[in-house]
């Protein structure tokens, strides 16, 4: 069977992404050393907390203590690289017409949880996909408007009063500050949960996010079925 | 438009997606529901196909590494370099000098200010809450306010005010004994210039706000204040520097610095009262700066004086690394 190498990922999307990767982990660093100075969230249910965010070994480990200003510095020059690198990738998408690869379609849904179930070992077969499945559609999708949601909010927290209608909508300045945390929380299950994904998808498909393209048989005969 | 050049106008996509969905598409192929292409080389024999892929995978790993390392280097330049070896090396062998905190944060957040400033209105204000919200109050910092003061003697004095010498209130260069406000402690200081009191600050329209306080740290509280808009007492006063305005403590322990727009929004108040009763030692008695437009380390309590100035002044805590502007 003759081999093809099948152009993934465009030059500029991978660009986008390796960017970002850095750019939104100082983002998640220096809101940590922001969040530091009052960190009062956590995961209660019926008045009992059962895990608060963080744990003080977690801010002595890495050093957090007493970093604000520092943080605060580092959070409002990176969120420069973070909205425009982002902004540019929506942008991208659209232009490039990629977004039909991404958003989820018809049955996305149903499809993403067999695709779950699957991963969990639970089901056998894999329902069709194009280059990603229905669960990476939706990942990838909420992933983004997630990035649109820390910008909001971080916008509300940042300017509470020029933007009052902002914040209003958002519930107020302690709710504001309240999903901006969660998001970020959201970003970090994102990333744990893609890297796990990556792994266990091997070498070839981490290359191609590298170089661009992965070695595919194609039938030669007859459509190309994906 | 898509790989292949095709138009695809929206009416189209919706068909496909109806006509598919009508054929009961569950098992059908996502990928052509929207037209996804693949972009595919022509055929090609495996050792070809491994050889192309080697020559992409030596490019894209040897730019991806030196983009890697080129971030890397780019952070540690910007950043305190005690995370970073290769950059204590070079401080260690003088290659490079020590920074602080690196120019570039700094100019970030002037940058910042500058292009908030664009949107700022004295018509955008912060919500107001009803008392019943009001929050238990919390006192975070001493600085300025942590000697022996005798309120009863303070006095407000104000500089650069136009034509100061025309109004009563002016003291002419002369050192006024009697006041000892400025001086409170040992050292006594000569006090001249414009000199006011709290009754005229009182006598200044007086405004009620329950509003949120917002500190740095993040917290915030919901306080009830009573006092005077700065905008009134700037009205009453016209100064003869419009740029900025530098507000220092009587011991000068605790400085802040304002931006001229931010000190004269309608939610910028000269407070003397709070949560019902005149304002307390620890909260800034006589008379402090509140304000929805600018953190906490900017309403500085047991204000000495006020100057009217062209010049940034100076603020505690932006020597501390903290942004000048701190603006909502």
């Amino acid at each position: 069977m003759p081999k093809h190498l099948e152009k993934k990922h465009l030059l500029a999307i991978r660009w986008f992404h390796w960017i970002n990767f850095p750019v939104l982990g100082l983002m998640i660093w220096s809101g940590i050393l922001i969040y530091w100075a009052n960190a009062v969230y956590g995961i209660r249910l019926f008045d009992h907390e059962y895990f608060h965010f963080f744990p003080s070994w977690f801010y002595e480990e890495l050093g957090i203590p007493y970093r604000l200003a520092e943080g605060i510095s580092m959070h409002f020059f990176f969120m420069w690289f973070f909205a425009i690198n982002g902004l540019l990738y929506v942008a991208y998408t659209i232009f490039s017409g990629e977004w039909r690869a991404l958003l989820p379609v018809p049955g996305s849904f149903k499809r993403a949880l067999q695709v779950t179930l699957h991963d969990l070992h639970l089901r056998k077969q894999l329902p069709p996909q194009g280059k990603y499945n229905d669960a990476q559609r939706i990942a990838y999708t909420v992933v983004l408007l997630m990035g649109a949601g820390s910008i909001i909010t971080g916008f509300a927290i940042y300017k509470p009063t020029q933007l009052y209608w902002l914040t209003a909508i958002l519930g107020g300045y302690e709710w504001a500050r309240w999903e901006h945390f969660w998001l970020m929380i959201g970003f970090v299950v994102f990333f744990a949960v893609h890297i796990v994904q990556v792994v266990l998808a091997g070498w070839s498909n981490f290359r191609s996010m590298i170089t661009g393209c992965e070695i595919v048989d194609v039938p030669e005969t007859g459509e190309a079925k994906i | 438009m898509s790989e292949n050049g095709k138009k695809e106008n929206p009416e189209i996509l919706l068909d496909n997606v109806r006509e598919i969905k009508e054929k009961n598409t569950s098992e059908e192929n996502t990928a052509a529901l929207l037209h996804e292409n693949r972009r595919l080389s022509e055929p090609l024999s495996d050792d070809e196909a491994k050889r192309r892929m080697r020559s992409l995978s030596r490019r894209g790993f040897l730019i991806g590494g030196a983009a890697a390392v080129f971030g890397y280097l780019s952070y540690g330049w910007l950043k305190q370099p005690a995370d970073f070896w290769i950059y204590n090396q070079a401080f260690r062998y003088g290659l490079l000098d020590q920074p602080d905190n690196h120019w570039i944060f700094e100019d970030a957040l002037k940058a910042n200010e500058d292009l908030s400033q664009l949107y700022y209105s004295p018509k955008h204000l912060a919500p107001e809450f009803p008392k019943s919200r009001i929050s238990m109050a919390r006192v975070n910092g001493w600085e300025g306010i942590n000697d022996n003061f005798d309120p009863t003697t303070w006095m407000l004095q104000v500089r650069g005010v136009a034509n100061q010498n025309s109004y009563p209130q002016y003291r002419g260069n002369i050192n006024y004994g009697g006041i000892s406000a400025l001086a409170s402690g040992a050292e006594r200081k000569s006090l001249s210039g414009l000199l006011l009191t709290l009754d005229d600050i009182k006598r200044l329209p007086r405004v009620e706000m329950t509003t949120e306080l917002k500190c740095i740290e993040g917290w915030s509280i919901i306080v009830n204040w009573v006092g005077a808009r700065f905008s009134d007492l700037v009205a009453a006063f016209p100064p003869q520097f419009t740029r900025y305005v530098g507000i220092v403590t009587p011991d000068e322990g605790y400085y802040v610095g304002w931006d001229m727009p931010s000190i004269l929004h309608p939610q910028t108040l000269l407070a003397y009262e709070m949560n019902g009763s005149p304002l307390a030692m620890e909260h800034g008695a006589p008379l402090r700066l509140v304000s929805t437009v600018k953190y906490g380390i900017k309403q500085i309590k047991r204000i000495g004086r006020i100057e009217f100035t062209n010049t940034r002044p100076p603020d505690f805590w932006a020597e501390q690394g903290y942004d000048w502007y701190s603006g909502h």
